[in-house]
């Protein structure tokens, strides 16, 4: 096995979270963000679907979600920039007796709301939410969506049964919402304890006509929303492009000048309110960027347009595609943008996707990528 | 008295042993198992699930035969049986 390379992390240097599917690896630049530096691989041969940082209460711990077929799945932190990670005796993330499922894989990792700073969340396939309110050290299954009627009609969709979205409301800890694949968008007004499909609005492709919006069962790809404006959401799902101005009750096709609204992909811009980044992929039967070429398209004004953001992008013979957990911002300003591919590229914006560097050409294919100032 | 054999990423929680020796004479792979957790809890949750399940791409040989081919976790055992836990060929 490779022994993992290091990182001296310093106050204020950018740190980017890079789950593949073979190992973690951890990028740092300074504040300037212009060059960048690599250390990993952590876990190697593990797929690494979701990271996560938590600076919570003055911590500095990494987590990562680490999948095996062989194996099983496991939480893993590290509270000294990946030198050293935790690997305990028991897995902690476990369906409870009296439940029938079992865990097959790991898919999400959330801090809590910021009046609940020991609180995190965990998304799982089977699609399950687990929620630590001890800083991880141990996890319990929410059973308010596990015990959901409409639990037993979810369908799994390419890449499973998966619960792989979670949005907590950073100003109200009794707001979480949650994507499910395929389930739909669900939404919890107490804190987890009662859930409630959210979904009007939105097409099941898949479905037949006479059925296309249903009550759920949609296939959501991921959901994004501003923390200071929380009645305003962005939903990508399979085919369709979403938002909501009332936390999710109902959905408006906002698929203005898209060359698809078929992705996977989707943030936030945490400086601008209205602003949202997505990467557009071609079809569900060839889910690649279309006409080869990669772009990331941005909306400024809530979906009304979206432009393409391509300087520094190959723009030819480009096929790639970035998964749902794939692009990310920093905190910066202007914004830092960075997504990951899963020919292992990893791109980078340090000014709100106007111009773009290459970051990493050749690693394993990328998941999952965070990225956060330390 | 049964022998399990163990190797590679196992015996990260054996202590780098690769051969566990078992006192107990188990009637059955399931009852080796729960001996073997005893003696090594950490083996539990990497080779089965939270419901007991053998993981899907893990192997288990009892004198060499797959239980797959035998009655699974229920296969019997007798003294001097050597069980082995092999991780299956998959994966790309």
């Amino acid at each position: 096995m490779p022994k993992p390379q290091h990182l001296d992390v310093r106050s204020g240097d950018i740190l980017l979270l890079v789950g593949t599917m073979k190992g973690a690896f951890l990028i740092k630049s300074d504040g300037g963000r212009a060059t960048w530096t690599v250390a990993g691989p952590y876990f190697p041969g593990r797929a690494i679907y979701a990271m996560a940082f938590d600076n919570r209460r003055d911590r500095h711990r990494l987590w990562a979600a680490v999948n095996s077929p062989f194996w099983g799945s496991y939480l893993s932190s590290s509270d000294d920039f990946g030198r050293q990670w935790t690997e305990s005796e028991t897995y902690s993330v476990k369906f409870p007796e009296g439940t029938e499922s079992s865990l097959k894989q790991i898919w999400q990792i959330v801090p809590g709301a910021t009046d609940q700073p020991d609180t995190l969340f965990c998304g799982v396939e089977p699609a399950a939410l687990f929620r630590s309110d001890d800083a991880g050290a141990s996890w319990s299954l929410v059973r308010g969506l596990y015990d959901h009627p409409h639990r037993t009609k979810w369908m799994p969709g390419g890449g499973g049964l998966c619960l792989h979205t979670i949005l907590p409301d950073r100003s109200n800890a009794q707001h979480i919402h949650v994507a499910i694949s395929s389930g739909g968008h669900y939404r919890s007004d107490d804190g987890g304890a009662t859930w409630q499909a959210r979904n009007v609005g939105v097409r099941a492709e898949f479905l037949p006509p006479e059925n296309r919006f249903p009550e759920f069962g949609q296939c959501v790809h991921k959901i994004a929303c501003h923390p200071s404006q929380p009645t305003r959401m962005f939903l990508q799902n399979h085919w369709g492009l979403y938002r909501s101005d009332d936390r999710g009750d109902s959905w408006q096709d906002i698929a203005n000048g898209v060359p698809s609204d078929f992705g996977f992909a989707m943030v936030s811009d945490p400086n601008r309110q209205d602003t949202v980044y997505i990467v557009p992929l071609e079809s569900d039967e060839f889910r690649c960027t279309p006409e080869a070429r990669l772009r990331v398209y941005r909306t400024t004004n809530a979906g009304a347009s979206w432009e393409a953001l391509t300087r520094g992008l190959p723009q030819e013979q480009a096929f790639e595609t970035v998964l749902r957990d794939g692009l990310t911002t920093d905190a910066m300003t202007p914004t830092g943008i960075y997504f990951g591919t899963r020919s292992g590229k990893v791109f980078g914006s340090h000014d709100a996707g106007e111009s773009w560097t290459s970051i990493m050409e050749a690693l394993p294919p990328v998941v999952c990528v965070k990225a956060t100032r330390v | 008295m049964i022998t399990v054999l163990v190797s590679g990423f196992l015996t990260d929680f054996t202590g780098g042993a690769r051969t566990i020796e078992l006192d107990a004479t188990p009637a059955s792979v399931q009852d080796a198992l729960t001996c073997l957790w005893t003696r090594h809890l950490a083996l539990r949750d990497r080779v089965v699930t939270e419901r007991g399940e053998l993981r899907p791409h893990i192997g288990l040989f009892v004198n060499g035969d797959h239980i797959r081919h035998l009655h699974g976790l229920e296969t019997a055992m007798k003294a001097g049986d050597e069980l082995t836990i092999l991780p299956a060929i998959s994966g790309g």
